[in-house]
């Protein structure tokens, strides 16, 4: 493991009037990498942007940049530029100067400014707009004004507020993976704050995922895909068909009055679990050869999968993703292996989680 | 729907003509006639060659210069430090609040504070310092007439700092700016439009102030808005008195085009204005 480059440590926030934004958040952020604070609006992921960045204070806690505490820093001299949401840029001055303008309070040659302002406009893919005004410049553009004008600074980690969030649809998909590519060339470390969880999936190495104040749940997108700690996570993070469950023993669960092989362990006999099973690893069978028989009750077609929702006799509601149409009101068995089964206990610590895991992947 | 419009139109149309327009084409007529009613310029001759005038258009203009800059340098930051206090509204309404009150009736009030047996003099004498002569001054005139106009200082320069979009002060010291630095650079630039407002709105009404030069200032500080009113009231020479208020008129729209917003840097804040609300 690399050394942190930034590290939050017990970082609690709390407001005048009693609110808790934040309670007890651990974070450690290593060089060069890709992160995403995901999760619903007011989870508090833009406060940690804004305390990393030092817009405001932590009530509580530390925050260290590279081994040193920097809770008294002021903004100005942390290592950290911010890419703000509505892009912030200044209004009275034109694309160079906006660029140019971290550059110039530090008091650099002009040449030399010149040279960083116009290489990063190139980075970011505007080489000719160094004259424009701001107002002449479209949204993506303007976003793009703002991250340049950002990592011209050459800042180790790089923050950025939800900044895709006021482009449309393609643009979005673009900027991406432009944002991906900028990232793996400058090697800086991005903290990410989005609530679009196919964004955070797409771009990150690693995702804090978030809500009310808390930090459920971090790992690499596959890991959270996969292995969601809870029902919140579960559902914020794709969709997903989340039943209530028993776990008879280890890798034995009971759920809509079956029991079904799966590849959990660890937990206490007969105790009380929610089960995850993901909609595109259900696969549609006869009724005779299905573990689970449902009545088709909807389908849409998404382009690229059709989108099933029915019921098994129990009432439950079933989502599954076919690349095949089946037709509406008629019977299907479904079929799924032991590994897509996903276990999840009710109440379960991130630390505790991770331990039981590794406990048993290891036999 | 034209129709109905243009007739909507009427009442101000009315309005504007009568009071504004009106006025203004009789007092051109008045500074380019004679008694006898012939076509003259011997009015702004005499405007132009007698030191009397030219010293009091000085005058005016300096002590407007002065009354604009104390109610520029105490409104500014009073302005920016109500945009950041709780209960902005209710501070709002403190500084509104005499503006309601009649002019006439505010300048009395000076005039028992600030008089021999007043209530500034009694608290000078009991310190040890007065009486001392306080009316009549060109330091009361100052006070006076700046203490009327602040309100209408502020008033425009809060406006311009709520507009402000709180995140450029946040990039500006994100990108290494100072407190100080992000002011000169950011905020003082974005609010100027404020500022050249509340210029205008002070400077324009005192270069004719008249009654404060006199209750308050004695008649020891002459400005053409007295000028003007010892000659349409005392020595009835309208004429001359209509000169001066060409001049008047004619310094108003140099000033007002020297402080005006250029169109393209209004178009370039409109879009950050939206995006704040």
């Amino acid at each position: 493991m690399q050394k942190p480059i930034i590290e939050l440590k017990k970082i609690t926030k709390r407001y005048d009037d009693g609110f808790t934004a934040l309670e007890n958040i651990n974070m450690t952020i290593e060089p060069g990498k890709f992160y995403s604070l995901l999760g619903p609006s007011g989870s508090g992921k833009t406060t940690i942007l804004r305390i990393i960045a030092g817009f405001t204070d932590a009530t509580e806690g530390d925050v260290v940049f590279e081994g040193n505490k920097i809770n008294a820093l002021p903004a100005n001299q942390r290592k950290v530029n911010t890419v703000f949401q509505n892009y912030a840029l200044f209004p009275h001055m034109d694309v160079f100067e906006n660029v140019a303008f971290g550059l110039t309070l530090k008091k650099m040659p002009k040449q030399e400014i010149r040279k960083r302002v116009l290489n990063a406009l190139k980075v970011v893919q505007l080489p000719d707009y160094a004259n424009r005004e701001i107002s002449e410049l479209s949204g993506g553009q303007q976003q793009r004004v703002a991250i340049a004008r950002a990592i011209v600074n050459e800042p180790k980690v790089l923050l950025l507020d939800e900044p895709l969030s006021a482009l449309d649809m393609k643009l979005r998909k673009d900027m991406q993976y432009e944002l991906r590519e900028l990232q793996q060339r400058l090697k800086i470390t991005f903290i990410f704050v989005t609530h679009d969880q196919e964004e955070a999936l797409a771009m990150s190495d690693e995702i804090f995922v978030m809500n009310d104040g808390q930090v459920l749940q971090s790992g690499t997108p596959v890991d959270i895909y996969d292995e969601p700690i809870n029902h919140f996570v579960a559902n914020f993070i794709g969709e997903s068909n989340i039943l209530p469950g028993k776990m008879l023993k280890d890798f034995e669960v009971q759920f809509v009055g079956k029991s079904f092989e799966c590849a959990d362990a660890g937990m206490r006999p007969n105790e009380k679990v929610e089960v995850v099973l993901r909609p595109e690893d259900l696969d549609i069978t006869t009724p005779e050869q299905g573990k689970l028989v449902v009545k088709v009750d909807t389908q849409l077609f998404r382009g690229d999968h059709f989108e099933i929702v029915g019921y098994d006799e129990d009432g439950n509601e079933w989502l599954i993703h076919s690349t095949n149409p089946v037709k509406d009101g008629k019977q299907i068995g479904l079929t799924f292996e032991p590994e897509d089964i996903h276990v999840m206990r009710f109440g379960e610590k991130e630390a505790d989680f991770d331990a039981r895991l590794e406990q048993y992947e290891e036999d | 729907m034209k129709k109905t419009r243009s007739f909507f139109m009427v009442p101000y149309l009315a309005w504007i003509i009568l009071f504004v327009i009106a006025p203004l084409i009789l007092i051109l007529y008045q500074s380019l006639t004679n008694n006898q009613g012939q076509w003259t310029l011997q009015n702004f001759q005499t405007y132009a060659t007698s030191w009397t005038y030219l010293k009091m258009t000085l005058n005016s203009f300096w002590y407007a210069l002065l009354i604009t800059a104390v109610t520029l340098l105490i409104s500014y930051p009073t302005a920016y430090i109500l945009s950041k206090m709780k209960r902005q509204q209710l501070w709002l309404l403190l500084i509104i609040l005499p503006t309601w009150i009649n002019l006439l009736l505010k300048t009395y009030a000076f005039i028992g504070l600030l008089s021999r047996t007043g209530t500034v003099n009694q608290f000078l004498a009991f310190i040890g310092i007065g009486p001392r002569q306080l009316l009549f001054s060109d330091f009361s005139f100052l006070l006076v007439a700046s203490y009327i106009e602040i309100p209408f200082m502020i008033l425009p320069i809060y406006n311009a700092i709520v507009q402000l979009d709180p995140a450029l002060v946040n990039a500006s010291r994100d990108l290494g700016a100072t407190n100080f630095q992000t002011f000169t650079k950011v905020v003082f630039p974005l609010t100027i439009s404020g500022v050249k407002a509340g210029i205008q709105a002070v400077f324009i009404p005192s270069l004719s102030l008249f009654m404060i030069t006199r209750l308050i200032g004695g008649n020891r500080v002459i400005t053409l808005g007295t000028a003007i009113e010892e000659h349409f009231l005392t020595t009835m020479n309208w004429g001359m008195g209509s000169t001066i208020g060409v001049v008047l008129i004619v310094m108003m729209f140099i000033m007002m085009m020297l402080t005006n917003d250029r169109k393209k840097k209004r178009q370039e804040v409109l879009p950050n204005e939206e995006k704040t609300n």
